[in-house]
């Protein structure tokens, strides 16, 4: 087997500003194209050397990306289509394309006005084609109101809790950690607005066991990066992040969400052993990590699945500041998508480079030299990244 | 006010619902294996057979997990909150989500027997729920 450790970098980053009222008065397209702009500004690469686009599913195709960036010879073009598990997927697949000669730099957008535009509530119930199991849940989950992502991972979180003793206050002390480290982040939508776990506790139940504050934000924005060789990472000006392993993976089965057998297992309890072997780590290398933070339970969850700690001790683990800034693991250094912005988990991938480049500012985590990032989608896909300056 | 979602009445799902409407929790069961199986499948994950039939359940399960839908995320279910879906284990193996009619949702616990019952939704459709099983 060929093991493409360190063998591919990411050499740019780029965003927008995360808005929510009135939105980004820009449309879907354009707002990836200006986070797309400036990932390879970042890189300081012409457009005309980016030769492959990896478009996040849904929301746009390489063909329209190219045409607007001038992008004259595009090489290779993909997509990974495990919802908010794509990213971090992707750069597995430009790894091995710029690896193999495929293409020689890769740009990886993802952004959708999220707020001002479709709300993904509306487009998983009423899109059922978006959606791999789409028929499944219009058949078997719509009729009874079952309708929503929150709806269904909120399933799990009450398995667990029954399980393993996990509390409120545990996926309160997730939302709080997250909210804490946006006060350090002027572009998080939640900057300026610290919240303790009383306010946390008081805020109105969605779907129980999920409140408010449980559930990430929706917001206009986008981000991207641009990934190349390691030869190629050495010519450029900026730092290469070198993407040391990758891995992705499905629960079983995927797209039906009530009758798998060991119903805590996801699509990263598969994919975080194999990327940690494949890196010649352990959990214990690791100085910080971005988890895809769709609700506070799956942080919990991708926690244990992770290998940070053992399955039905996320609760402890995640108290007493352990994950945050100055904690053993801080996680979402950002804010994450509960309070930064929901970027479909683009931002914790910029995010994770920030902070092995040192440019993470106040948010920096210490001597940070490997870190983590995590994609979860659909009902369960999950995907890791482990990254290192 | 905007009607329910309803199942699309199609391949395998017509047959599902087709047996509901008469009254009867069917799942696919492999005739070569014996293992049950739902979501309705073409084929069975265990040993890979493509002939199976609708054996019916003997409708008793518990409840397995739910969750309480407190703010809805669709039109359709504005009125009905609080509601609670809810993953019920049959004994069979399978589980099924759908929700316990006679029980309010701060009512419900893990393990809670329950047992099949029937709602004809609309002239066609019929949506299998389920009731508390009385003490015996």
């Amino acid at each position: 087997m060929i093991n493409l450790r360190n063998q591919a970098c990411i050499v740019g980053i780029g965003e927008t500003r995360y808005v929510r009222k009135p939105g980004s008065g820009l449309s879907q397209l354009a707002l990836q194209l200006q986070a797309a702009k400036s990932a390879v500004d970042d890189a300081n690469i012409s457009l005309k050397d980016v030769d492959g686009l990896m478009p996040f599913p849904n929301l746009g195709h390489a063909e329209e990306f190219a045409a607007n960036l001038g992008i004259e010879n595009l090489r290779f073009a993909a997509t990974v289509h495990t919802g908010g598990a794509a990213p971090v997927a992707s750069l597995r697949i430009a790894a091995m394309a710029v690896c193999t000669g495929a293409a020689d730099s890769v740009l990886i957008p993802a952004g959708w006005n999220a707020y001002s535009g479709s709300r993904a509530r509306d487009t998983v119930s009423q899109d059922v084609s978006s959606l791999p199991g789409g028929a499944i849940a219009r058949d078997y989950y719509l009729p009874f109101g079952l309708t929503a992502p929150p709806q269904w991972y909120s399933l799990m979180a009450r398995r667990h809790m029954h399980e393993f003793g996990t509390t409120a206050e545990q996926l309160g002390a997730i939302a709080v950690a997250m909210r804490k480290h946006a006060q350090l982040n002027p572009n998080a939508v939640m900057y300026g607005k610290p919240m303790s776990l009383e306010e946390y506790m008081a805020s109105p139940m969605i779907t129980d066991p999920y409140r408010l504050y449980d559930c990430c934000l929706e917001t206009d924005g986008a981000a991207a990066v641009v990934v190349t060789s390691v030869e190629r990472a050495r010519d450029l000006d900026k730092p290469p992040v070198s993407i040391v392993s990758v891995a992705s993976g499905q629960p079983y089965p995927a797209d039906e969400i009530t009758n798998r057998k060991d119903f805590f297992r996801t699509g990263l309890t598969n994919a975080a052993p194999e990327a940690f072997a494949l890196a010649g780590m352990t959990p214990n290398d690791i100085d910080f990590a971005q988890i895809y933070d769709c609700f506070t339970f799956e942080v919990l969850q991708q926690i244990e699945e992770i290998g940070f700690c053992d399955r039905g001790e996320g609760g402890d683990f995640v108290e007493g500041g352990r994950i945050e800034l100055g904690g053993d693991l801080p996680v979402n250094t950002h804010g994450g998508l509960l309070s930064e912005a929901h970027v479909l988990g683009m931002n914790h991938v910029v995010e994770a480079v920030k902070q092995l480049r040192g440019d993470a500012g106040e948010r920096q985590v210490e001597d940070a030299r490997v870190g983590v990032v995590t994609g979860w989608g659909d009902f369960g896909d999950g995907s890791i990244a482990i990254l290192s300056r | 006010m905007e009607a329910k979602p309803l199942p699309l009445l199609e391949g395998l799902s017509e047959e599902f619902f087709g047996w509901c409407k008469n009254g009867e929790l069917r799942f696919q069961r492999c005739t070569e294996c014996g293992v049950w199986r739902h979501v309705p499948r073409e084929m069975c994950a265990d040993c890979g057979s493509i002939d199976w039939d609708w054996q019916r359940s003997c409708g008793r399960g518990k409840v397995f997990t739910w969750t309480v839908v407190e703010r809805p995320l669709h039109p359709a279910f504005a009125e009905s909150v609080p509601y609670a879906p809810v993953v019920v284990e049959m004994e069979e193996g399978v589980r099924v989500l759908s929700e316990v009619v006679d029980c309010a949702p701060s009512e419900l616990r893990i393990d809670m027997p329950v047992d099949v019952h029937f709602v004809a939704v609309t002239e066609e459709v019929t949506l299998p729920v389920f009731r508390r099983r009385a003490p015996a």
